[in-house]
């Protein structure tokens, strides 16, 4: 029985911020009167968050190493630019503008990696740099105007949605059959991780709290899929954001790069001493996270159709609180990329139920500082409790 | 010297599911030194936390009577007020603060909020002479060696008008000339009145400067010696605490030593920050395979800066020299060179340098063998979990899971997980830096057969200690380190055909030969 409770315990602890998503959610559900699960809204909310999402997944990294990123915003408005000005001001391909704004991302990454790694610049003072740099620069590609329209075919990246397989159906059948794909991947990967953990020794996990826990997560990724279905389908962005998601999980916790990552964050003399090269995990990192930031960026300028000076403005700010929001430890060593992602989540479901119920900006702001606020403040009190 | 300044009666103190004291008693006399013995975890910490406070009244059952008065201490300031101080086994210090303002921190010197400087360096330099601390009381604490910032918290004590000074572990950073200093400075603080309650894991140091020495096992108060009627031999002081004859502090072995495996020739090392800096200075050794060889140095002999600089260059610059592994010259520029070269390094702080202990027990074994645990940079879980759980096996690391939290783990358990993450790279040379700093004696006693184990399989192991005994308990031949150098070595057939006083003797005159000066006819 001390068991049982135990491991309700520890995994309350766990889903914490999954059920504190769903409450998030809930409420708005109350106070919009449904409207932000409409098919049409939560469309919306994925197009808008994506980015957001992106900038998460690379900034979890990064704070896992026990560094920081606030020039995420300013690469995303620079990245804005060059796009902007490759595709709408010299007529460059699509493809070709798309790969120069990855490897100026990669390049921005080698630039302040190369600081914080190799040159020991504490990360906040070389991002800080880097946020009013290529704000700046910014400034200076687009001359302080904005550039618009991007061609159809780039605004897809933000705005279009797969392609259906069957004509003329009143709902998107690839999208159900998406829904269907992962709820198989999800049983087939919950079946071996159960075979395995047999051999790991580890606690195992309560059978019945596993299948209620695979039920649940499958109910909401078909009713996900059946809702998108009577709309569009699959945004481009979901997709993208899938992609990363299942990419980066498995890297962080299936290969020995995320291992590196984990142990440079968690103990960064020890791991040296055990033959991790703690700098080039640092420098990689920062590439990784510049690159991310420009596909961001891609994906905000093809969602306004526009590059904006003022393009991606706090943004970094957003990526950081959603980290944290998502479990991650400012002294490095914690945090996951679901987590985070979730963390993202939960910022991009109360600034869409903000807007719906017509909360102004100001209190936006506000709202979601103190839910910041509570949220890691919750967990250091557990941690505390734990002690 | 008979009068009873301090008594504990019956103190209980219980945590969730654990009952850390149960009916302790303490009677300590005015004007002695009080040793408090017993393994981790027996509540020695504990009990001196209840009587400074820590744990205020309520929280525990029983009296504490301090000068024949009843005391119920809400806080530390409570009982330091009247004249009980602990200084705990980290020190306390701010680093960047001056000496001065350090023993001042939070009695400032001061009128109407401003502080009085000249009061302050004037009373801060007659507390230094106390406790003998040539030092200006301007100098930063960060500038001080740890023996130094000891000498502080003990200056910091006398300020606040101490009558019992209790100390917990004040030695176990220390190395032995800066431990000699400090219990000389407890005798001397006696022949001023102070009281002192020691807390140590030395049994001999009790053994040298205690009065009185009350033995605890698992929360409960087993005995109290008087030094000046009963037998306070170690052996003694040993039975009470685990509460059996150890007739052999060391496994048995058979050593079955080959051929050479590791040799170091003219080893140089300067210091990083200070170019002109000489660490080591033309170092030669050599380890056969199956052999233990000890390297017994005091603290700034420069052992942890040779195994450092020796595992992949970690430590120094401007390193020369060659490495030897089976007779051949090998290249040993990093940490991952040295581990493809079959070198290991315990490091001599777990906390710092050996484990990620926010992170769980299996990802600390594989944390320095990945790269053999996975298949094109993908990780063999399966693999991973089962080579972590034959090592827990083989290594006897209590731990309820392989995914326990390291933090959560027992000093002991702690280092057989660093011990147990080099074993999985396969090594054949092991650089063990201080094995069992800080862990119990039981635990040390399974670490050394693990040890002895590793010996048996074939491996060159060197093992730094700066506990005597054990360097000659454990080792089949001893280097001693002094300044940078190797001051001398001690063969298997002297380890064997002297007696053990003698050997600790010869190594205390080899570890302190400061070469032509004054050690030349000291050997």
């Amino acid at each position: 029985m001390q068991t049982l409770v135990n491991m309700f315990k520890n995994n309350l602890r766990q889903y914490g911020m999954v059920i504190a998503l769903i409450l998030i959610t809930a409420l708005f559900w109350f106070l919009t009167d449904g409207i932000i699960l409409k098919p049409l809204n939560l469309t919306n909310l994925i197009a808008q968050n994506g980015f957001i999402l992106v900038l998460a997944i690379g900034m979890v990294l990064v704070i896992i190493t026990g560094n920081i990123d606030l020039s995420v915003g300013s690469i995303v408005a620079f990245v804005g630019a060059i796009a902007g000005v490759l595709i709408i001001t010299h007529g460059v391909p699509i493809w070709v503008a798309v790969l120069v704004s990855l490897v100026v991302g990669a390049l921005i990454g080698i630039w302040q990696g190369f600081w914080v790694a190799y040159m020991g610049i504490p990360s906040f003072i070389v991002t800080l740099a880097g946020m009013l740099i290529f704000r700046g620069l910014t400034l200076y590609l687009l001359g302080g105007q904005s550039l618009a329209p991007f061609p159809r075919s780039f605004q897809m990246i933000g705005n279009g949605f797969l392609p259906d397989i069957v004509d003329g159906s009143s709902v998107h059948v690839l999208t159900i059959l998406l829904g269907i794909f992962f709820s198989i991947l999800l049983i087939v990967l919950e079946y071996r991780k159960r075979k395995e953990g047999s051999h790991l020794q580890q606690e195992p996990v309560h059978f019945g709290w596993s299948l209620l826990r695979l039920a649940l997560l499958i109910a909401v990724i078909n009713w996900f899929a059946w809702i998108l279905a009577m709309n569009k389908g699959v945004p481009i962005v979901l997709v993208i954001v899938l992609v990363l998601i299942i990419v980066y999980s498995f890297i962080m916790n299936n290969t020995v790069m995320g291992r590196h990552i984990y142990a440079t964050g968690g103990n960064r003399k020890a791991a040296d001493l055990s033959g991790i090269k703690t700098k080039k995990v640092v420098f990689w990192v920062f590439v990784n996270n510049g690159v991310l930031a420009a596909l961001a960026g891609l994906m905000f300028a093809s969602r306004l159709n526009s590059a904006t000076p003022k393009a991606g403005d706090m943004l970094e700010l957003d990526a950081i609180a959603s980290v944290f929001i998502g479990g991650a430890s400012m002294a490095g060593g914690v945090g996951t990329v679901v987590g985070a992602v979730v963390g993202g989540l939960v910022m991009g479901v109360m600034n869409n139920g903000m807007s719906l119920i017509g909360v102004g900006i100001d209190w936006q702001m506000a709202i979601k500082g103190l839910v910041l606020l509570a949220a890691v403040g919750f967990d250091v009190y557990n941690k505390n409790k734990a002690n | 010297m008979s009068e009873i300044v301090l008594e504990m009666r019956g103190i209980t103190k219980e945590f969730p599911g654990v009952k850390a004291l149960d009916n302790v008693n303490l009677k300590v006399r005015s004007g002695e030194i009080h040793a408090l013995v017993g393994e981790n975890g027996a509540g020695k910490s504990t009990l001196m936390k209840v009587l400074s406070g820590v744990y205020p009244y309520g929280q525990y059952e029983g009296e504490i009577w301090f000068e024949q008065e009843l005391c119920r201490f809400k806080d530390i300031r409570q009982s330091e007020e009247r004249g009980i101080v602990i200084i705990h086994q980290e020190l306390a210090l701010s680093p960047y603060l001056s000496i001065a303002e350090n023993i001042f921190l939070g009695h400032e010197r001061a009128r109407r909020k401003i502080i009085d400087w000249k009061q302050t360096y004037a009373e801060a330099q007659k507390l230094m002479e106390r406790v003998g601390l040539d030092e200006s009381p301007r100098t930063l604490v960060m500038n001080l060696g740890v023996g130094k910032q000891q000498l502080v918290e003990i200056a910091k004590a006398l300020s606040k008008n101490v009558k019992l000074l209790i100390l917990d572990e004040p030695t176990a950073a220390l190395n032995e000339d800066d431990s000699q200093n400090l219990l000389r400075l407890l005798v001397e603080l006696k022949k001023q009145g102070i009281t002192s309650i020691l807390i140590s894991h030395k049994l001999n140091e009790i053994k040298s400067v205690a009065d009185t020495i009350t033995i605890l096992r698992d929360g409960r108060t087993i005995e109290t010696l008087d030094a000046a009627k009963d037998d306070v031999s170690e052996d003694r002081i040993i039975k009470g605490m685990v509460g059996r004859e150890l007739t052999h502090r060391f496994p048995p072995r058979q050593a079955q030593i080959g051929d050479i495996r590791f040799e170091v020739r003219d080893w140089v090392v300067y210091h990083p920050q200070q170019p002109d800096r000489k660490v080591i200075d033309r170092v030669n050794l050599y380890v056969r395979s199956g052999e233990i060889v000890g390297i017994a140095g005091l603290m700034g002999s420069g052992r942890t800066e040779l195994a450092m600089s020796l595992f992949g260059k970690s430590y120094g610059r401007n390193i020369s020299g060659k490495i030897l592994k089976d007779g051949k010259e090998i290249q040993v520029n990093n940490v991952q060179q040295a581990i493809r070269h079959g070198l290991a390094y315990v490091s001599e702080d777990r906390k710092t340098y050996g484990l990620n202990l926010i992170d769980n027990v299996v990802r600390n074994i594989s944390m320095a063998s990945l790269h053999n645990l996975s298949k094109r940079t993908v990780l063999d879980r399966k693999r991973e979990s089962e080579e972590a759980e034959r090592l827990r096996k083989a290594m006897k690391i209590k731990t309820p899971s392989l995914n326990q939290i390291v933090a959560n783990l027992s000093g002991g358990n702690q280092q057989k997980v660093v011990l147990s993450k080099w074993v999985l790279t396969e090594p054949d040379v092991l650089i063990l830096d201080e094995p069992t700093r800080g862990i119990d004696v039981g635990a040390k006693y399974e670490i050394y057969t693990i040890i002895h184990e590793l010996a048996a399989a074939g491996k060159a192991i060197i093992v730094i200690s700066s506990e005597l005994q054990e360097v000659i308990g454990l080792s089949d031949r001893i280097y001693t380190m002094c300044e940078g150098r190797i001051s001398g070595e001690v063969s298997g057939d002297e380890l064997t055909s002297e007696g053990a006083e003698e050997l600790q003797e010869k190594l205390m005159r080899l570890m302190t030969d400061t070469g032509g000066r004054n050690g030349a006819n000291a050997s």
